[in-house]
């Protein structure tokens, strides 16, 4: 397995830090000092974000989709499994929404370990996406307490 | 300034009229709106279909007040610049969104004492009439909470919290 390969040989693991626009972006940016210690590649929607994370961060450009869009949604999936084949990360970490989901899907199955954090904006369910995410990633958050179960996500703490 | 944003992928028509009127009845000159795509255009206030991220960020900061809906975008970078923040929350049953989760958004964040909501747009027109009211609320800290974080590190690095 890539992480176990990098933890033993001391190498700093690779996480892919990846979201739509917007809302899910800024959250995910929120996230950073988490990822101290770690080669991160980010990937979001537009190239003007890049000057969020600066220069000389390894930043991505992905294409985005929503759930009307069935070619936008394919084409979305297809420039991810290109992204996860090049980066190889050994942690994938998505604030959603539709690139996220798929970024999880197929990071797991090429054996990442996944990370779903739900929006803050799903303060009364969770979101499709973060629901269906839950039966296969490998941690499963939520960010309002009211919405943790035993079996369901987990909730520690929020980005605000 | 008033800095009006309502995203960029779903217009919100209800909140451009109501604030465009509003703009027209009261003579306000100071009022800019993003008003995302494919929506209807203000006839009064000043208005772009989409900002980059760098003007969107100079808009803010150089604002008085930010009026929006309730998207999670909208209110982080508000929060983020301490600027003071009135929000609407798009509605689903009007078709302004795909569901109601913003109504949940808005009243979460409103009752921690993080924004001003107007449920409606006579709630709207009060708050505005009475803006200077409005005050920046605490400012918010650069990073997510710090359980967050460390959940987040101790993961990555294989280390398992109880």
């Amino acid at each position: 397995m890539i992480s176990t390969t990098a933890l033993m040989s001391g190498k700093r693991p690779k996480v892919l830090a990846i979201s739509s626009g917007g809302g899910h972006w800024i959250q995910l940016l929120r996230l950073r000092p988490a990822f101290e210690g770690c080669k991160v590649v980010y990937a979001t929607v537009k190239d003007g974000y890049r000057v969020d994370v600066g220069e000389e961060a390894d930043f991505r450009v992905i294409r985005n989709a929503n759930r009307w869009s069935k070619t936008d949604l394919i084409r979305s999936a297809l420039g991810i499994i290109a992204l996860i084949l090049s980066v190889r990360p050994d942690v994938v970490i998505t604030t959603g929404a539709a690139p996220g989901y798929f970024a999880v899907r197929i990071g797991k199955l090429l054996g990442a370990r996944v990370v779903w954090l739900d929006s803050v904006a799903n303060a009364g369910e969770l979101s499709m996406s973060g629901r269906k995410a839950g039966s296969f990633v490998d941690l499963w958050l939520t960010q309002w307490p009211h919405l943790a179960r035993d079996k369901g996500p987990a909730c520690h703490g929020s980005v605000l | 300034m008033i800095f009006v944003t309502v995203g960029s992928d779903i217009p919100f028509n209800r909140l451009l009229k109501a604030v465009d009127g509003w703009a027209r009845d009261n003579k306000r000159r100071d009022v800019f709106a993003q008003i995302g795509r494919g929506g209807w255009e203000p006839g009064f206030i000043p208005f772009a279909t989409m900002l980059e991220p760098a003007e969107f960020r100079e808009r803010l900061s150089a604002c008085r007040l930010v009026v929006g809906h309730a998207g999670m975008g909208t209110i982080l970078s508000a929060l983020q610049c301490s600027k003071p923040i009135l929000v609407m929350p798009r509605r689903g049953p009007l078709g302004e969104t795909r569901n109601d989760h913003q109504m949940d958004t808005a009243r979460q964040l409103q009752a921690m004492g993080r924004v001003n909501v107007a449920f409606d747009e006579t709630e709207l027109f009060d708050h505005l009439d009475r803006m200077e009211e409005l005050l920046p609320k605490e400012p918010i800290a650069p990073f997510a909470e710090p359980e967050l974080i460390r959940t987040l590190h101790d993961f990555i690095h294989h280390r398992t919290r109880q």
